[in-house]
């Protein structure tokens, strides 16, 4: 083919298939199907060993004495260390505050952690020599609670704290405090005609991802180490492993296995650093994974919560104003915890219009197990107290609950009691309307000719009732929730697009690092490729530190953000391909110089719809490739004293209708409908939309009846580590969950896209709540509910 | 110890087994079968869901020594074992016996390595990706072999049948509702191919 000749193939017609809008399916599908799709407990190397962490079990003490002799005496035993063998002095390391020892240091401070670390030639080898480790410990009072954490005698959880936070906290067991002062709360409370309050409890989730934290350290012929690992943040770990390996970032190479679910979970360190110690220290490939048990400690936990809330309004029906006080308990480490405490209280009046609060969030240092990020961060928390506020007040005032809100719903032009305008679509009456619309589900549905179906009735097959003491109830609720990393936090995201052509075909590779935890970011790279570059194949590249940070796969951030920056890396690239098919073919066609040209089909076309030139014959012998960082518009911090500022770049709504049966003679609910309906701005997949909010809906459905980490509060020990004691919603537990999908879009973000995976996660659990006070009476100002709860044998 | 079995219709000889590993131990670390999958490793969640001479059974809760002559049947050989099926009048199962002559001739299919493409699929399988039911798809080996031995069973499941069936199967990222799509799909399919 003359690269300088005429453009050949010039056949009219064009259409890209699998761009945006499209539900394409998974890249990914075919090998998770086959069992061939290689997640990060599947990792194997020759000659490699196995590594086991030894854990605290106790929450609280000195540690007087630690004797490794025995374990290392063990045939098959190839190394064990405890801090003593950290080689450089950065020994701790967290995501904002560097309190987290890499291994204890003469102290613990909750029940499992990671005290000495073991390798050996079998999984079994390894944990019988960490238990023969001892460790003598003296154990300390336990601080686990608001009141034992801030009582003037109370034991400091961290010594001689230098982080940034301790010159605006209260007490040194306050890792952040985030008051928002907006209006005159005490002159509003003057016209409210009703006034209700509320004292409410979150009980501590777990993300129960299903691979469990595993990865595989190898260590490299330069004296660095390649890590094999399922992250939500490849950068981010790097970042806090290379300093305490005592290796510089170019030596620390990281590559995302295949990741099983993260939900938050996988957004702080597990066993990334002591891979990586074990593997330099003897010098062989080391891969850790963990079991149920040991994952229950090994990563942070959605925060327990105490919500304290007033709110007033008149008698039509107008809130008057809102004060609130929310004490979220971030255990032993702070984690994610100041951006937690900077999101319940920010979005802690919901999607209301409320002109006068009185806020403050603040997140403890306590013995407890540490808590950070999970789906809906923060924003969980104060939804499930805001909406009980909101249906008490409904109430009140003898009003409908929908009604009631919608009538004080936030729209666009809203103002947030941060003083920040809310400057897209807020369709927050309008989803509340289309819940409401849909159709009930029948009653009764358990009854058949044969009698009752007990798999359709609370109880299930344990064959409780048939039908006896069941009753139905209803209930709805609302959220907010932020989109992208907030308060001034530079959030950006890259990409390397690279073009060229393969086998006589355009392909375009996109080379991200963001990790895909099972959310589909990699369906919608390809789809973005597709849309921007005309083209059918192509390649989504591994995910590793050899490209630029994509930021974290959190804050439904991922789509908005390294979807971003693969358009704008695509929409350079496609600059780049048009001046070579000027260069080409620009003498043979005038609108290669006139007209906007599209890449389409495969094509180089002009915006009338006219084909120039075949994308295989402009990029014969030649590729193009950009890497670019992509940025969405910055936002600020929040003021320390009044919390005003304009400190979130986009919200996400979304609306639940729960229909519930409940046997009040057992207390067991069966949630028989969870109907959502959800703004996602434009549906970039629509069936990976869906995939989001169902599953997000059933984690709300989940701490609604049934998931908690039970901490005893004498001791501070985790006492249900397992699938047998932890209880995660099955598919018999699980409603059917009925979908409206609302496309408004938001001009700030690409394609007027949303972010859509945590929204769900808000609005579930309280709807589940008001439907079962609907059904009982009950006032249910915790959660989860429990049996006992219902039948006030609590 | 050795363990001599047969996984996916193919002769396997497991050699310095310690007696209290797990079958799932053996087929994930021994053989190189990690398609069954470790989430809980304690019969809670079904992610290593396998057939033991055709019966599911939670890989985890049984000792290596256990399978001692016996048929396992893997996500890994999930697509062979339902072609046999519909070539065989609707039996594949392990307790129908796999013939020598068969085992033999099994070889590994030639696919692209970064998609999967072009590997053959059981219905199941094709419907579990068409109707997005997979997301992190940590879950996925273990809900298709449960999901594929009910619809053996059970061709025209009603909803109630189909969480009855996948009841022991956890999934924590979909919600369930793709996952009775995708089994509502295959079942409808394999109607039509009647």
């Amino acid at each position: 083919m003359p690269t300088n000749g005429a453009p050949t193939k010039l056949t009219q017609g064009y259409r890209t298939k699998g761009g945006i809008g499209e539900s394409t399916l998974r890249p990914d599908g075919t090998l998770k199907v086959t069992g061939e799709f290689a997640y990060s407990s599947d990792m194997w190397h020759e000659d490699m060993l196995w590594g086991q962490i030894l854990r605290s079990t106790v929450a609280h003490a000195e540690i007087v004495s630690i004797d490794t002799s025995e374990a290392l005496a063990m045939p098959g035993v190839y190394a064990v260390m405890t801090y003593d063998d950290l080689p450089t002095d950065v020994k701790n390391y967290g995501l904002e505050i560097q309190d987290t020892p890499v291994l204890a240091h003469g102290k613990v401070r909750h029940h499992g952690e990671p005290v000495a670390i073991v390798a050996a030639d079998h999984p079994e080898t390894a944990r019988r020599a960490a238990a023969k480790i001892k460790v003598d410990y003296r154990e300390l009072p336990v601080i686990t609670d608001e009141k034992s954490a801030t009582a003037p005698d109370a034991i400091l959880v961290h010594e001689n704290r230098d982080d940034h936070h301790i010159g605006h906290v209260p007490h040194p067991n306050i890792v952040h405090r985030q008051p928002i002062i907006r209006g005159n709360v005490e002159e509003a409370r003057k016209r409210a005609d009703v006034i209700v309050q509320g004292e409410y409890t979150f009980g501590m989730q777990d993300q129960a991802f299903l691979g469990p934290e595993s990865g595989l350290a190898v260590p490299e012929e330069d004296g660095g180490v390649h890590l094999y690992i399922a992250t939500q943040w490849l950068h981010s770990d790097l970042r806090q492993i290379a300093p305490v390996l005592g290796l510089p970032e170019e030596k620390v190479r990281m590559t995302l296995a295949g990741v099983g679910g993260a939900f938050g979970g996988r957004e702080d360190l597990s066993m990334q650093i002591h891979a990586c110690l074990l593997a330099m220290r003897t010098g062989k490939p080391v891969k850790i994974v963990y079991n149920r048990f040991e994952s229950f400690f090994g990563h942070v936990h959605r925060h327990p919560a105490k919500l304290y809330y007033e709110h007033g309004a008149t008698k039509d029906g107008k809130i008057t104003h809102m004060k609130c006080r929310i004490v979220l308990d971030g255990g032993a480490y702070a984690s994610a915890s100041p951006a937690v405490v900077g999101n319940a209280s920010s979005l802690s009046v919901g999607p209301y219009v409320i002109d006068d609060v009185d806020i403050e969030a603040v997140a403890l240092y306590t013995n407890n197990p540490p808590c950070g990020a999970m789906r809906g961060f923060g924003a969980v928390q104060a939804c499930f107290a805001y909406e009980a506020q909101m249906d008490k007040l409904a109430k009140k005032l003898g009003m409908d609950p929908v009604e009631f809100r919608q009538l004080n719903a936030m729209e666009q032009g809203t103002i947030m009691p941060t003083g920040q305008p809310v400057d897209s679509p807020a369709p927050v009456a309008e989803l509340l309307r289309r819940v409401k619309a849909m159709p009930l589900p029948p009653e009764r549905q358990w009854e058949s000719s044969e009698g009752a179906d007990v798999r359709q009735l609370p109880g299930g097959l344990s064959n409780t009732t048939h039908g006896e003491g069941v009753v139905r109830g209803i209930g709805y609720a609302v959220g907010i929730k932020n989109v992208g990393f907030s308060e001034g936090f530079d959030d950006y995201s890259t990409a390397k697009v690279r073009m060229e052509v393969i086998g006589g075909e355009p392909v375009a590779t996109v080379h991200t690092a963001m990790a895909e935890v099972g959310q589909g970011g990699v369906t919608v790279h390809a789809q973005i490729a597709r849309t921007e570059l005309g083209v059918t194949q192509v390649t989504i590249h591994p995910a590793d530190t050899q490209v630029g940070s994509a930021g974290s796969t959190s804050a439904s951030r991922q789509t908005y953000v390294t979807g971003g920056a693969v358009k704008n890396a695509c929409e350079l690239v496609r600059e780049k391909v048009l001046e070579i098919g000027r260069r080409k073919f620009g003498s043979y066609h005038p609108a290669w110089a006139t007209a906007e040209l599209l890449l389409e089909g495969g094509k180089v076309v002009t915006d009338g719809g006219e084909v120039l030139a075949d994308l295989a014959d402009v990029l014969e012998g030649e590729a193009v490739e950009v890497e670019e960082e992509w940025r969405h518009r910055p936002t600020e911090p929040f003021d320390l004293r009044t919390g005003q500022g304009n400190g979130h770049v986009q919200y996400s709504f979304a609306a639940h209708r729960a229909v519930v049966e409940v046997d009040t003679e057992l207390g067991l609910v069966k949630v028989i409908e969870l109907a959502c309906a959800q703004d996602v701005g434009k549906a970039l997949n629509p069936l990976s939309v869906l995939g989001q909010i169902q599953g997000g809906t059933l984690q709300g459905m989940g701490v609604a009846v049934m998931e908690e980490i039970v901490v005893d509060p004498k001791t501070a020990k985790v006492r249900n580590p397992s699938f047998t004691d932890y209880l995660l919603p099955t598919i018999l537990d699980t409603p059917i969950i009925p979908v409206d999908v609302l496309e408004l879009a938001d001009d700030h973000a690409p394609y007027g896209l949303r972010g859509i995976g945590e929204a769900p996660t808000l609005s579930s659990t309280p709807a589940v709540l008001a439907a079962i006070r609907n059904a009982t009476g009950l006032e249910l100002n915790r959660t989860p509910v429990r049996p006992e709860h219902l039948t006030g044998t609590a | 110890m050795r363990v001599n079995f047969t996984v996916n219709g193919r002769p396997q000889e497991a050699d310095d087994v310690w007696e209290g590993e797990s079958l799932l131990y053996v087929l994930r670390e021994r053989l190189g079968l990690p398609g069954s999958k470790n989430a809980c490793e304690q019969g809670e969640c079904g992610s290593c869901t396998v057939r033991l001479d055709g019966v599911p059974v939670c890989a985890c809760l049984v000792a290596a020594g256990q399978v001692e002559g016996r048929e396992v049947v893997t996500v890994e050989g999930l697509a062979d074992y339902a072609k046999q099926r519909a070539e065989h009048g609707g039996c594949a199962s392990g307790a129908c016996g796999t013939s020598v002559d068969e085992a033999q001739r099994w070889q590994a299919r030639g696919q692209d390595s970064q998609t999967g493409e072009g590997t053959e699929l059981s219905p199941i399988q094709q419907a579990f990706i068409d109707a997005g039911a997979v997301q992190c798809g940590f879950c996925t080996p273990g809900l298709l072999v449960a999901a594929d031995e009910m619809l053996e069973r059970n061709p025209n499941p009603s909803d109630a049948d189909i969480r009855e069936a996948l009841s022991g199967n956890l999934c924590r990222c979909t919600g369930y509702e793709k996952i009775m799509d995708a089994v509502r799909l295959a079942a409808a399919r394999q109607g039509e191919a009647v």
